[in-house]
């Protein structure tokens, strides 16, 4: 019930500021009769009245997790931010170990196989990449190797 | 015969020995996609996608690697059925309820070779339809106008959404998020960004490739940090594996009606392979009645919704290629792959570039012959790649999935895009929001927008030029039934839960 409700007023709100900026787009001397602005607002007023319904008619809640996968999921998720922002400059293996290694024990919280793992696939993906695809990544940032 | 001449043209590209090669690499990888649970076809295409595109392959190259792919997850997702009773993928779902229980009673290898045979009966059949079909439909969608197409979108949406939720709220929001999103960038009319908040990454838009993948794999990694990857060890023995042609003798008529019925619902738009299998499954079992024995591991109810969703597989790329509409969600993927290589869907493909639509009908063929074959000898290597623990599998997935979005544009920000994508992924799953109507809304919003505008345009802003044709009024009831339908049906049709694909 309250997931549904608390979802519906999310959508109805994004949907709202989603129709207010759809009037704010600039038309150009080049127009249609229909112009830029009207289809994104027709979607938004379809997705706030499908929030309404949401929140007038809820299903039941689903099974959240505990407040520890919670957790472990932000974790995963702060790893996988970190990982995007560090794949350019650190080149491929180092962040690959450390985020895949991270991964495997948020599924499995056991320190040496995670390490394994993270390691393992570090390397066998970039072996794989590098010379079975041919793709131009990068192992090491260009500063360690000077 | 217009149709054997095309085959030949078609073979003629198929089976050179580097593309046949592709066939079978493909077969094998989706073989293993399917089975893996967790990696569906959708996702195991989306992951791939990016990659075939940095390998540089040619557009039919590539069309035949990632169908060979896509079929052979078709296969795939009946071994983990009938082994672990988990559905390797969505359309599998309706294997495990007999293949399970005739694994139990050690008849495992049967079971699988019986999958295995009722999969190419209805692949096959599937593919023979398509060949007849889709040139039929190709002329007809010559007919179809600007207005023709916004109805014809409209349907699409409608029926998967009636389709693949059990509220029609929640499918409605799902295909406005993906239209929503479609909308950023700069417009294609003016040449006015939209809704990019002024920031310069998005002036491009929002590459579909980043929100499927983020959307089906990583989405799927939060997934199994909430089930800790439980549940995956396989409970029952493998023996010596032959073939029991008593069994496939007694199920010829099921397969052959299975597939009949799998490639009707594949063609609908919106449906996809899971209904092909489960109203298979559904229609045998009331044929056969209260001694039919089915849920007890019976060979016809294992081979009703394999034959069922291998066809409903062959019959989704019949609305896919001739219309540009997706019939279900991993047809949705095919068509992302088909817009990357710069192809456009629908009636002028057929006579345009007949090159790339009859050499992927022969490798569809080749690959199911490859299938069969590869799936009965071969089925205790696909069992072996089972033992591979969660806790290996999905953190590769992740960083494959990361390569393959970095490899596409170098930067960040896709990237961050993608894992926006799998946290939005994992909240829709998890309030029962179906997510391929997103993906639709991404792939298809430009189009719909377009089709919209330009019929607009022909008829001076007009808007009862929407319903001016036949065609176009009969889409229209159709979408409005779709939607509205299964609202009514629900309490006759009870659907197994989470059907997404």
């Amino acid at each position: 019930m309250a997931s549904d409700r608390i979802f519906g007023l999310v959508i109805l709100f994004v949907a709202l500021g989603y129709i207010a900026s759809a009037t704010q787009i600039q038309t150009s001397f080049l127009s249609d009769p229909v112009g830029p602005k009207a289809f994104p607002m027709l979607i938004g007023a379809v997705a706030a009245i499908s929030a309404l319904v949401l929140i007038f008619k809820p299903d039941p809640d689903p099974n959240w997790p505990g407040i520890r996968t919670f957790g472990a999921i932000l974790i995963a998720v702060i790893v996988l931010v970190g990982y995007a922002y560090m794949l350019k400059p650190m080149g491929f293996i180092i962040p690959t170990v450390f985020a895949a290694g991270i991964l495997s024990y948020q599924i499995s919280p056991r320190a040496i196989p995670a390490a394994i793992t993270g390691a393992g696939l570090s390397v066998g993906l970039f072996l794989l990449f590098k010379f079975a695809l041919g793709l131009g990544l990068v192992a090491f940032p260009k500063g360690l190797l000077g | 015969m217009d149709i054997l001449a095309n085959l030949a043209l078609g073979f003629s590209i198929a089976l050179s020995p580097y593309t046949l090669m592709l066939a079978i690499i493909g077969c094998f990888m989706g073989t293993i996609i399917g089975a893996l649970p967790g990696l569906g076809p959708s996702n195991g295409v989306a992951i791939l996608i990016p990659l075939t595109f940095t390998l540089g392959l040619d557009a039919t190259s590539a069309l035949v690697l990632m169908t060979a792919v896509y079929y052979g997850a078709m296969y795939g997702g009946r071994i983990s059925s009938i082994l672990l009773n988990i559905p390797g993928d969505e359309p599998a779902l309706m294997t495990t309820l007999d293949g399970y229980p005739m694994a139990t009673q050690g008849r495992a290898g049967d079971a699988l070779v019986l999958s295995g045979v009722a999969s190419f009966v209805g692949a096959f059949l599937a593919t023979v339809g398509l060949m007849l079909l889709a040139p039929m439909l190709a002329r007809v969608a010559y007919l179809f106008g600007p207005a023709e197409y916004f109805a014809l979108y409209l349907l699409a949406f409608c029926t998967l959404g009636g389709m693949a939720s059990n509220n029609q709220a929640k499918s409605a929001i799902a295909s406005c998020i993906g239209l929503g999103i479609a909308m950023v960038g700069v417009d294609n009319s003016s040449g006015m960004p939209r809704l990019t908040g002024g920031n310069l990454h998005l002036m491009d838009g929002i590459d579909f490739l980043v929100a499927i993948v983020g959307l089906f794999a990583i989405a799927e990694v939060f997934f199994f940090i909430e089930s800790h990857g439980k549940g995956s060890s396989i409970g029952v023995k493998l023996g010596k594996v032959t073939i029991p042609w008593k069994d496939i003798a007694s199920t010829k008529w099921t397969m052959l009606r299975a597939s009949l019925v799998g490639f009707v619902a594949g063609i609908l738009p919106g449906a996809g392979a899971s209904l092909g299998s489960f109203l298979a499954y559904m229609s045998e079992k009331s044929i056969a009645g209260d001694k039919g024995g089915f849920g007890t591991g019976v060979p016809k109810g294992i081979a009703a919704p394999e034959a069922g969703n291998n066809a409903a597989a062959g019959g989704a790329l019949v609305p896919m290629l001739t219309l540009g509409v997706p019939g279900s969600g991993t047809t949705a993927v095919l068509l992302a792959l088909l817009m990357t290589l710069n192809i456009t869907p629908g009636p002028t493909l057929f006579t345009d570039r007949p090159e790339v639509v009859w050499g992927l009908i022969a490798s569809l063929l080749i690959a199911n012959v490859v299938l069969l074959l590869m799936n009965v000898p071969m089925v205790k290597i696909f069992v072996k790649v089972l033992m591979v623990p969660a806790w290996v599998l999905l953190p590769g997935v992740t960083m494959i999935s990361f390569v393959g979005i970095y490899s596409l544009s170098g930067s960040y920000f896709d990237l961050l895009l993608m894992v926006a994508f799998g946290v939005l992924g994992y909240v829709l799953r998890k309030l029962d929001i179906p997510t391929v109507p997103v993906i639709l809304g991404i792939l298809l919003g430009g189009n719909m927008e377009d089709a919209l505008r330009r019929a607009m345009v022909l008829s001076d802003g007009d808007a009862l030029y929407l319903w001016s044709t036949p065609i176009s009024i009969g889409l229209w009831i159709a979408a409005i039934a779709g939607f509205v339908a299964p609202m009514f049906l629900r309490g006759m049709l009870k659907k197994p839960q989470a059907v997404t694909d």
